[in-house]
């Protein structure tokens, strides 16, 4: 879930991770839970996190870190201070989304996955944010934002480099 | 007099454009007025050109204003807005609204009217009906309702709902379990989303009918993490429903047991299907199943499992509370019932048409959507999703109906229409199904991980005019080769957009062109 920003991520603990695996602990299939608590606590999965995982649990790091590289939201470095889903699926595309997503690359000058170099904003593409009557959309930070042109997404971008101070 | 009550929908898409800063307004301007209100934050009525869509609750209805902007708040509030009084903004009663009126909310009847948190609002207005009915009646009784209703899975497929919990509740007793699908990963469909923020407990109804029906005691519901809104509403939800006792060690008072977990997904598409949102739900990757053995037989841990995606499980409370007949009197040919139509993309008034099935779709783009948000002429609509066929507007005489779809060699899906306008590159749109495919693919059969690779290339070597002829050719023998091989539906139905796009718009791939990006 991206609902919240960098800035209120703790570095890494084992005290901090173990005391996840043990809120989880009895649930049936409890990697994802775990994996999304480790993320919202850390800003991404640590590679020593995934090592403890495997033992918690009993499987294999591979096993791990397959599930961890499966899913797209899980990172393995931490994301700048918001983080801005642009949104490219049909009903976004027929409303200009892939100019909103090339004027994106541009002004943020990083690709989808990129962080800018001053750190205040990571980029990502997405496939419906179920905005769709209401396009283009995007989602900032988990908040979503419908009807957004490039000068809308410029504001959007302000406002995040504004808070990232 | 008692406090005016005033709506301002708390629905993800309505805070997207403003509605937060609109009921902030609202609060401050009466303040100032010294206007006593009381503001409730309701789901959506569905209605996206009209958002954020403010009511205003008087002796004769609900009255609609929209859409509203925070500034213009004040000057709502001098015109007399807070009784109702006339206003360029004033669009009558709520429930007189034109594209309101035509509709049958039948799933739908709740969404937007309450504060979808209030118990007290759930059962004033028939909440629990359908889940004490279900009480009084045997597991085969609610299957065999299900069943008459003629209720189909709303997630795309269209299988009869009761057929799938009828092999469950078939199932020798034990361990068994529900599975909603609430991972709505395709474009142009929202019906979900807006339920669990506007109506979650109805879902939380449907899914412990569901578990007494089959006799699971145990239910899961996997949410997709792009929907933060959803999540939090259905969440406190479940909170809420566990403190009333409408599930958990005893439901509703009686001595049978439901427990209900809410599980994220984490930005995988093909977790939308059954199988493997069923192994993400286990925690692994989200690998497709092979099918047989069917999840009703051995699904979630192994154990019989009832998949079904949001809009048929809350569909069932009211089915029960009403009968099957109220459902299943609605619609055409196997299609019955109603539909969560969900019009989006480039559509002048775009949002949520509930209606019999049968409705044409070019009822639904021209008389309800109003054709296009830009104003230039409708040139393509995608129906049911990423993997759902294109078609021009001369198929617009095709009622809603999965038959008549299939037989049309396109599908009703989910209920999602994209509308294009004449400035669409049909070309783009093929080579863009198959790059999604390629993007989304789980990597377990050859024909999808591979195929929709080569799809993207082959479609680029025809729009840039290489070997054109023969790159059609083999693009055709890619797609026959994808239907027939995949393992599940992104493999299998690819070639659907990809298809219509070449066989209805024949003249976008003719011309050589720059490919995209």
């Amino acid at each position: 879930m991206v609902s919240k920003t960098s800035s209120s991520y703790v570095p890494w603990s084992q005290e901090r991770a173990v005391a996840i695996f043990e809120r989880h602990r009895t649930e049936r299939g409890a990697l994802m839970p775990i994996l999304h608590e480790l993320q919202d606590v850390f800003g991404h999965i640590d590679p020593r996190a995934v090592d403890l995982v495997a033992e918690e649990l009993n499987l294999s790091k591979a096993e791990v870190y397959g599930v961890v590289t499966f899913y797209k939201d899980f990172r393995s470095e931490p994301p700048g201070t918001s983080v801005i889903h642009v949104c490219r699926g049909e009903a976004c595309q027929s409303m200009g989304a892939e100019r909103l997503a090339r004027h994106a690359r541009e002004h943020l000058a990083v690709d989808f996955g990129g962080t800018t170099s001053d750190g205040a904003v990571t980029l990502e593409q997405v496939f419906c944010l179920g905005n769709c009557a209401l396009s283009p959309a995007v989602l900032v930070d988990g908040r979503l934002k419908g009807r957004v042109d490039e000068a809308g997404f410029d504001e959007l971008v302000a406002a995040c480099r504004t808070e990232a101070r | 007099m008692g406090p005016v009550v005033v709506f301002v929908p708390l629905d993800a898409a309505a805070r997207s454009i403003g509605a937060d800063d609109v009921a902030i307004a609202v609060v401050r301007e009466a303040a100032v007025r010294r206007r006593d209100i009381r503001l409730v934050r309701n789901g959506s009525r569905g209605m996206f050109w009209l958002e954020p869509l403010v009511e205003v609750s008087t002796p004769e209805g609900r009255v609609a204003y929209g859409p509203v902007e925070a500034g213009n708040v004040g000057e709502l509030l001098d015109a007399g807005m807070l009784d109702g009084a006339p206003h360029r903004l004033c669009l009558g009663k709520t429930e007189e609204i034109p594209q309101l009126r035509r509709q049958t909310r039948f799933t739908f009847a709740r969404v937007g009217i309450n504060d979808p948190l209030s118990v007290a609002d759930y059962e004033a207005t028939g909440g629990l009906a359908g889940v004490r009915r279900a009480l009084e009646m045997t597991p085969q009784e609610i299957v065999t309702a299900v069943t008459d209703s003629g209720l189909r899975g709303r997630g795309g497929a269209g299988f009869p709902a009761g057929i799938k919990w009828q092999t469950v509740l078939n199932m020798p007793s034990g361990l068994k379990f529900i599975a909603c699908n609430a991972d709505e990963g395709d474009s142009g469909t929202f019906a979900d989303r807006m339920l669990m923020e506007g109506d979650p407990f109805l879902l939380v109804e449907g899914m412990a009918i569901a578990g007494l029906a089959v006799g699971a005691n145990e239910g899961y519901i996997y949410i997709r993490s792009e929907y933060p809104d959803a999540f939090a509403t259905l969440s406190a939800a479940i909170d809420i429903a566990y403190l009333n006792g409408w599930v958990g060690p005893s439901v509703l008072g009686t001595d049978r047991s439901f427990d209900l977990h809410l599980r994220v997904g984490a930005g995988s598409y093909i977790c939308g299907e059954e199988t493997a949102m069923l192994e993400s739900l286990e925690g692994r990757r989200g690998m497709i199943r092979a099918k047989p053995p069917l999840p009703a037989i051995a699904g979630l841990f192994g154990k019989p499992t009832v998949v079904n995606n949001v809009l048929t499980l809350a569909t069932v409370p009211p089915i029960l509370a009403k009968g099957a007949e109220a459902f299943g009197e609605l619609g055409v040919g196997r299609s019955r019932g109603t539909q969560v139509f969900q019009l989006a993309g480039n559509i002048k008034y775009g949002g949520i048409v509930e209606t019999a099935f049968g409705v044409t779709l070019g009822e639904l783009v021209e008389e309800y959507g109003g054709g296009t948000a830009s104003g230039r002429p409708v040139r393509a609509v995608q129906v049911g999703g990423p993997l759902g066929a294109y078609l021009p507007t001369s198929r617009f005489d095709l009622p809603m109906d999965y038959e008549a779809f299939a037989a049309a060699g396109a599908m009703v899906g989910h209920g999602g229409i994209v509308v294009f306008d004449e400035t669409v590159d049909m070309s783009h749109q093929a080579r863009f199904a198959m790059e999604f495919c390629a993007e989304e693919s789980c990597g377990k059969c050859t024909p999808c991980r591979v195929g929709a690779v080569r799809g993207v290339e082959v479609i680029d070597r025809i729009i840039a005019g290489v070997d054109r002829e023969a790159n059609l050719e083999l693009l055709e023998d890619l797609c026959e080769t994808m239907v027939d091989g995949s393992l599940c539906a992104m493999g299998g139905l690819t070639p659907l957009p990809v298809r219509s796009a070449l066989k209805h718009f024949p003249e976008d791939f003719e011309h050589v062109k720059a490919v995209p990006l």
